[in-house]
């Protein structure tokens, strides 16, 4: 046995009730003043070995496991081999475990409300559950109007509801809601704090419309002489003016002004505006607000955007206005869109006979112009595109050039399925090379990959079925929250199978695409998963704290503000204090840890010059123990 | 170069507790086997690796050293492996100046989900040792007996 080892035991399932019965037993039979479990990761157990200990009455940081399954019996064949291995890794557990030191869990007090960043389907799916749940939460939304990408989309597949007609009412309902409170047009700079404990500074961008004044008429937009900016909700296909209401069921209900485009505040001449509104809403000198609150949790519900397709020169899209992106086929084909709903190319307003679909713009694509992985919802749209378009317009010709048809889900084949063969579209497998405008015709060549041959077909329009990527400040919000993210920028989850919308980092939930790719009934479970999340944090009254936090010994400190600059977290200051060095007592400056703010990661513990600074749990003396059994 | 017919290398991994230790227990549930002689020291995040520990690992006659992290932009404390791999580029340069062997130290990265990488960079580390050899202890030379 190894020194220090008064008792061992070897039992089949030392997880089970049984098995945790014979720790607490041994800890109370033979004063164990420290415990090794030799067994599975302690990402699996560790906590319930820890809490085993514990009833016994051992401090449960007593308790060290010997990862002997995972790291060792489950890859090493050779018996012999692995056996020795197992004992080197219990020496080293035991090793480290004379060194341990009780810790204590702290308290950290909770916020009793939530912050959801982003207000598509996805932020006010979660919103809506976490206020129901009775819990007050504040969606932040950098556009003038909640709704996100779903308020773009003329249908749904594979149900073919109207998109709007099942996102307003949702709309309405978070606006109504008395736990929520909408702040549009507004983006999240900066956060601090931790889990329970989040401070937010919001920074609400000058509309120059009182929100509470303005009725949403439309006078103003009517009356508005600059027509010039490009309508983003239809995708820049046609123009609104200066002042706007993104669309008819924007919530709140509220006209903001594009500052770029009006006239007014660029040459402080014009007040149009001004002088029509009857209810006194407009107000040029209006600035940015800043809001502060805090809250116990954060759900991040970025959303996406669809990738640029210029990027693809062989698609001339940059050249030709026949080629269009799906979500600007959502808006021509949507009643609300800019030709209103009817199929019209948009170079000549004709009415086009023959369109070619080109799936998989930018998705799987390893040449690093696109995106790696698959955008998930492109199949299936594509096939709600062409069912749509042959439905209202039999005479059109719908060819669609694919790599897969991806269609898991439910419904989903069937109907992609009804597409080809009661639709007649032609599903081509293979890619296309090159699109061109020749004599004013679109050329779109390809290759069949089953015939094996090379196809030339003349369209009239040509749509691209665009990879969809995490939107631009997702990745800015990732680092404010120091959340992971990866390197498509999808925000990593705690665990990809058994935690799906958390975040490793404590009180950061996910909900939505920014996750990764998803359709409309993904989004909303995963929204309503992580409002669940969310509302389990809320309630409770208190959180127990890392133990696992640096320390600072003060006798040796020099103050010198290495740690501090290190610290990815701010958690550590400096006090200038009476030390009492063996009996010399002298003013010197030293270093503090804020154990609340303190993660545990243990950078400032590498850069102290003078080893002042140590990991409770991981501490120097404990990993070169480790270091000295492993190498014995 | 080894003359000891029994040598087995000794090698000490030290993986982050939130990708590499994860990759490693990824690795073992998918089966995927790399030599027994790589043994895992858990450690909250590879910025933790003080480069006191693997000079005591060289000194105890460990063969090879291996670090493992997040990849860089995925640490779990968002700077940690920067500060990692900076502070190796320095000390495994200096180890070489000292006689231990460039081949002998390394730092990769190795996310939670990459249990394969995980098994492929030890079989192929273990590989690299075992053509390095048996080390030399690290130790003062003025204290030669």
């Amino acid at each position: 046995m190894q020194p220090g080892v008064v008792f061992a035991q070897d039992y089949q399932y030392m997880c089970s009730e049984a098995g945790q019965n014979i720790i607490k037993d041994a800890i109370k039979t033979h004063g164990l003043t420290g415990v090794v479990v030799c067994s599975c990761s302690p990402r699996m157990h560790e906590a319930t070995f820890r809490k085993a200990a514990a009833q016994a009455g051992l401090n449960p940081f007593m308790v060290e496991i010997a990862n002997i399954r995972e790291h060792c019996s489950w890859i090493h064949k050779d018996k012999e081999e692995g056996t020795e291995k197992a004992c080197v890794l219990m020496r080293a557990a035991v090793a480290k475990v004379t060194l341990n030191a009780p810790l204590k869990a702290g308290e950290s007090k909770v916020v009793k409300r939530a912050l959801v960043i982003g207000g598509g389907i996805a932020g006010i799916q979660t919103a809506l559950d976490i206020a129901d749940a009775g819990f007050p939460v504040d969606i932040v939304e950098k556009n003038a109007t909640i709704g996100g990408r779903m308020a773009q989309l003329d249908k749904t597949f594979p149900t073919l509801d109207c998109s709007s007609c099942i996102l307003t009412p949702k709309m309405v309902e978070a606006k109504a809601n008395e736990n929520i409170r909408l702040i549009t047009y507004a983006e999240v700079e900066e956060v601090s704090g931790f889990v329970g404990s989040f401070k937010a500074k919001i920074r609400k961008k000058a509309r120059f419309v009182k929100e509470d004044v303005c009725t949403g008429c439309g006078v103003c937009m009517s009356k508005c002489p600059s027509k010039k900016g490009l309508n983003e909700f239809n995708m820049g296909l046609n123009n609104r003016s200066a002042i706007y209401i993104p669309f008819a069921q924007a919530i709140p209900n509220v006209a903001v002004i594009d500052k770029e485009q009006c006239i007014k505040l660029k040459t402080g001449k014009c007040g149009l505006c001004q002088k029509v509104c009857t209810a006194g809403a407009i107000d040029y000198t209006q600035q940015d607000e800043f809001i502060e609150e805090e809250y116990g949790a954060i759900v991040m519900a970025t959303g996406f955007r669809p990738i640029d397709a210029s990027k693809f020169d062989e698609y001339s899209y940059s050249t030709c206005k026949d080629v269009v992106t799906s979500l600007e086929l959502e808006r021509i084909m949507n009643a609300a869109g800019p030709t209103g709903g009817v199929l019209l190319r948009p170079s000549d307003g004709k009415h086009p006979h023959s369109i070619v679909f080109i799936q998989c713009v930018g998705s799987r694509d390893v040449s690093g112009r696109g995106k790696p992985y698959c955008s998930k919802i492109c199949c299936m749209y594509t096939a709600k595109h062409a069912m749509l378009i042959r439905d209202k317009y039999p005479d059109v010709e719908v060819h669609v050039f694919y790599i897969d048809v991806r269609t898991p889900g439910k419904n989903f084949d069937e109907f992609y399925r009804r597409a080809a063969e009661q639709y007649d579209v032609d599903y081509i497998k293979g890619q296309v090379g090159k699109v061109y405008e020749e004599n004013g015709q679109l050329v779109v060549r390809g290759v069949d990959l089953i015939s094996n041959e090379q196809i030339v077909l003349n369209a009239d329009m040509v749509v691209l079925a665009t990879a969809i990527e995490p939107d631009p400040t997702a990745r800015k919000v990732a680092n404010m929250l120091t959340a992971s993210i990866d390197t498509n920028d999808f925000i990593t989850e705690a665990h990809p199978k058994l935690r799906p919308v958390e975040s490793p980092t404590a009180g950061i939930f996910l909900s939505g695409v920014c996750q990764g790719p998803k359709d409309i009934p993904e989004t909303v479970s995963q929204a309503g998963a992580a409002a669940s999340k969310v509302i389990g944090l809320l309630a409770k009254d208190k959180l127990t704290t890392n133990p696992c936090v640096a320390h600072s010994d003060e006798l040796l400190c020099n103050g010198c503000s290495c740690c501090e600059k290190v610290c990815p977290y701010s958690a550590i200051s400096y006090e200038t204090k009476l030390i009492n060095d063996h009996g010399v007592k002298e003013t010197r400056r030293v270093a503090m840890v804020n154990e609340a703010l303190c993660q545990g990661c243990g950078a400032c513990t590498v850069v102290c010059p003078s080893g002042a600074m140590d990991l409770k749990g991981f501490s120097n003396k404990q990993i070169m123990a480790e270091v000295d059994a492993i190498c014995l | 170069m080894s003359v000891n017919a029994d040598w087995k290398p000794r090698i000490v991994a030290f993986c982050c507790n939130w990708c590499s230790y994860a990759g490693a227990d990824l690795a073992g549930s998918s089966r995927l086997a790399y030599p027994a002689d790589v043994k895992i020291i858990r450690e909250p995040c590879s910025c933790r690796v003080n480069p006191m520990f693997i000079l005591k690992a060289f000194e105890r006659g460990a063969d090879g050293v291996i670090l493992c992290g997040c990849h860089p932009g995925d640490c779990h404390y968002s700077t940690g492996n920067y500060y990692t791999r900076r502070r190796m580029a320095l000390l495994f340069s200096m180890l070489d100046y000292i006689g231990v062997e460039r081949g002998r130290t390394r730092v990769e990265w190795v996310s939670a989900a990459e249990g394969a990488k995980f098994s492929r960079v030890m079989n192929d580390f273990v590989a690299q040792i075992r053509e390095l050899g048996e080390n030399v202890k690290v130790g003062d030379l003025r204290c030669k007996e």
